[in-house]
């Protein structure tokens, strides 16, 4: 499967070192993700390992074998503190000291997947560089609270939403969780919507499948596009003209749709010239 | 555990040939361990202790070995000879693993069957 991973048009790709890995496979995994990253052409795709928590005996251990090779970030599971990112950052720092290795190059995405996560979020989110994007993890969110997943969500609303706050006060990028029924396709459609409309800027796949719906949900449509580079390009000849507020169509164009207009074209790929 | 030795040769600042030995402890499997899958596109190795100065038993199939049977004949041969292996009976079933996979399977088999990670028999 790890060869192929490029292939499927994927934005991202997260390697797993952790839940998905049997206990007395975790050896066989981490030396083999440490392989494939080094050979495997994944095409456009960011390359992203998730280590197991420092907590286990296998944490240091994936760290070890992951940081000299540089992939696009590290994803760190039941993020609970800033504490924890900063022993996480320091661990980190060591490696790449050792091999030589810039600070600034690999980032980190942490998960949140249980309350305290949640309740620490922003300061998770907003203390350090390298932390430039923050997941949720749905399931192990809904064990830690002692609930039971459901389809609507209802259950971790309030942690998607505070979430989601807390990387748009921090300005980086928020990751919604999975939708574990590959077969529902209409319901990850659902869900992705409402992952867009409450901030999330994008979705994780736990199969290929799952890929084009999320995609289809993303991607801005050719209507949107076209009414965002008449913004934007509206925008550049007016503000060149010293004017600030404008109207196309007879409505009023202000900065915060003008904002909104440049992530369209950022999403779609366009740029205005 | 069987001894062995290697000479090294090299000139000082007086232009006297300087031999020195260097003794090099051969590795041999501690217990019998296994890496690896029988699903397409993997390998799975078992290893095995040999009696001492048995040296290695080899045994490998493949779906593809016609193809990559010398190929990967060879990655296994460095493999051991990088760390250094003895006394080892290796039972390699492959199904079409690339290179890189080849050598993480191994890695694994031969670590576990030397006591320094989980999953053995």
């Amino acid at each position: 499967m790890i060869q192929q991973g490029g292939v499927y048009g994927a934005d991202s790709i997260l390697l797993d070192l952790e839940d998905a890995v049997a206990l007395n496979q975790k050896d066989a995994a981490r030396i083999l993700v440490r392989n494939m990253i080094q050979v495997v052409d994944f095409y456009d795709a960011e390359v992203c390992v998730r280590i197991n928590h420092l907590s286990t005996p296998f944490g240091l251990a994936d760290l070890e074998a992951i940081v000299p090779l540089q992939p696009s970030a590290i994803r760190y599971p039941k993020t609970e503190s800033a504490e924890e990112v900063a022993e996480l950052l320091t661990i980190i720092e060591k490696i790449e000291d050792r091999y030589g290795l810039p600070h600034n190059k690999m980032t980190l995405h942490a998960m949140i997947e249980t309350a305290m996560g949640v309740q620490n979020v922003f300061n998770i989110a907003s203390q350090f560089v390298r932390v430039d994007a923050i997941t949720i993890g749905g399931q192990d969110l809904t064990a830690d609270m002692n609930i039971v997943y459901t389809p609507e969500g209802t259950g971790i609303d309030f942690a998607r939403k505070r979430i989601v706050m807390a990387a748009k006060a921090s300005h980086i990028d928020v990751i919604d969780t999975v939708f574990p029924d590959v077969n529902d396709e209409e319901g990850l459609r659902k869900e992705t919507e409402y992952a867009k409309s409450i901030g999330f800027t994008g979705k994780a796949v736990i199969n290929p499948r799952q890929i084009e719906i999320i995609h289809q949900v993303y991607t801005p449509t050719e209507e949107e596009v076209r009414k965002a580079y008449r913004i934007v390009k509206e925008f550049k000849i007016n503000s060149e003209a010293g004017v600030g507020v404008f109207a196309i169509d007879g409505k009023m164009i202000d900065a915060p749709i003008v904002t909104r207009a440049q992530y369209i074209l950022r999403l779609a790929n366009v740029t205005v010239g | 555990m069987e001894r062995n030795f290697e000479a090294i040769f090299s000139e000082n600042h007086y232009g006297i040939i300087v031999q020195e030995i260097k003794y090099i402890k051969l590795m041999k499997p501690k217990i019998a361990a296994q890496s690896g899958t029988f699903e397409s596109s993997d390998v799975i190795f078992l290893i095995e202790p040999l009696p001492d100065h048995s040296g290695r038993k080899l045994e490998i199939s493949s779906t593809v070995m016609q193809q990559f049977g010398e190929s990967f004949k060879r990655i296994v041969v460095d493999m051991l000879d990088q760390f250094e292996m003895t006394d080892i009976h290796l039972i390699a079933k492959d199904k079409g693993a690339l290179e890189p996979t080849i050598k993480a399977r191994l890695e694994t088999a031969i670590k576990r069957s030397l006591g320094e990670q989980e999953g053995t028999l």
